[in-house]
């Protein structure tokens, strides 16, 4: 019989969308899961209510487990506890700076703009860093530049 | 609880950000430099994100499909305040429409994460976070721009002049504040008026920038009962265009 541990492991194969290497689960996507005679309910917390990639998510979440035999699928997408940038998985954080992406600091989250002023590179790990832009080219990411590495690189938003 | 009072409140939210989201969207390509555009783009792909998160919610209480209730509206049917439907202007008068605009709207979601209404609630949280970069963006560039030269900051100043009365007119009662109030769904325009003046003014006296007297300045009012300037229809005409076209299209 399936319960609700197996469904979320199954679910780390799903991957982000924009971020190839990094599941919905290490992402901290994935809320509540429910099985309730045979129906399985699975909560989604976008990580920005506008981010165009949560139709995706609740599409691969559903072919998924429709490949794994369950009929009656329902991926509800809830504000109940709101995603944060402190539920990024550490398994995630890594996932983030091998694709070449600052994971965002932990805990303590932005209430200035100083947070992202020296933010890690994580390609030498300096933080000889500057913010260029707060919006990159997704809702989720920053720009800042490297002095030492002379190259610019993008962050993980933090949001609390 | 108070749906009528409840509706209008989630109405003129949503429109607002709707409309500010495609006048902030013009700015795709126009930009001063690449950085704004980009900036400006995302802040745009926000607003809708949190106008289509409302919409949802009036969905639940009753209202029609989102991208129907977004699109299919004629002018005076539409809740948001003259601020946000004005054409962009020149970039510093978008950028001190964003910088009045974001901080009532910041404002506004910090006060919801306290609303009776639960479902508005927990959203309201998650926006007042998001919102805090768009605050952050406005910030940044007034502070930079109003202490650079003698013509950012004549240019400026005379943005602010002229888009203060709008800005006073975000604050137009609704005609159910009193329900609104009184069952704790939101705390009213009035304590948000006074919270922005006092959230704005010590950022404005950082810079050369003077902020006028609300005092002596006339709001300009009606927005929220569906008296607009004549740039909003064709900007709705505009925004529907895909959608009359293909009015069955997934988006
Ligand atoms: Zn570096």
């Amino acid at each position: 019989m399936n319960n609700e541990t197996e469904i979320r492991k199954w679910l780390e194969d799903v991957m982000d969308p924009e971020i190839p290497v990094l599941s919905l689960v290490d992402l901290g996507v994935v809320g509540d899961i429910e099985l309730k005679e045979g129906s399985v309910f699975v909560e989604i917390r976008p990580t920005f209510v506008g981010c165009p990639a949560t139709t995706q998510m609740k599409y691969d979440i559903e072919s998924l487990l429709h490949a794994k035999g369950f009929d009656d699928v329902h991926v509800d997408i809830s504000y109940k506890s709101p995603w944060n940038s402190d539920m990024i998985t550490d398994k995630g954080r890594e996932a983030l700076r091998k694709f070449g992406f600052a994971p965002p600091p932990k805990g303590n989250l932005i209430d200035d703009i100083d947070v992202l002023e020296h933010v890690e590179c994580p390609q030498c790990g300096g933080t000889n860093t500057e913010l260029q832009n707060p919006f990159g080219p997704t809702l989720c990411r920053s720009i800042h530049y490297c002095h030492d590495c002379k190259e610019a690189f993008q962050q993980f938003k933090p949001m609390n | 609880m108070n749906k009528t009072a409840l509706k209008e409140l989630l109405f003129k939210i949503a429109d607002d950000q709707l409309i500010l989201g495609h006048r902030n969207s013009e700015w795709t390509g126009l930009g001063p430099i690449l950085e704004e555009d980009i900036a400006f783009s995302s802040m745009a792909q926000d607003k809708i994100g949190h106008s289509y998160a409302m919409y949802q919610i009036l969905e639940e209480l009753g209202e029609g499909d989102p991208d129907q209730v977004a699109f299919f509206r004629k002018a005076e049917e539409f809740h948001n305040s003259q601020l946000v439907e004005l054409p962009i202007g020149e970039y510093s008068f978008s950028l001190i429409r964003h910088f009045l605009y974001d901080h009532s709207d910041f404002l506004r979601f910090d006060m919801l994460r306290n609303s009776s209404y639960e479902l508005l609630a927990q959203v309201s949280s998650k926006i007042r976070s998001e919102l805090k970069y768009h605050t952050m963006h406005a910030r940044t560039w007034v502070k930079k721009l109003g202490t650079a030269t003698d013509d950012s900051i004549s240019r400026l100043q005379n943005d602010l002049d002229a888009l203060m009365p709008y800005a006073l007119g975000l604050f137009e009662k609704s005609p159910y504040e009193e329900e609104i109030i009184s069952e704790n769904i939101f705390g009213g325009e009035e304590e948000l008026r006074s919270r922005w003046l006092e959230l704005i003014a010590p950022i404005i006296s950082k810079t050369e920038l003077v902020l006028p007297d609300p005092e002596g300045v006339e709001p300009v009012m009606g927005g929220r009962i569906g008296k607009h300037t004549e740039y909003l229809q064709p900007l709705i005409d505009e925004m529907t265009e895909v959608m009359r076209i293909d009015p069955d299209a997934e988006w």
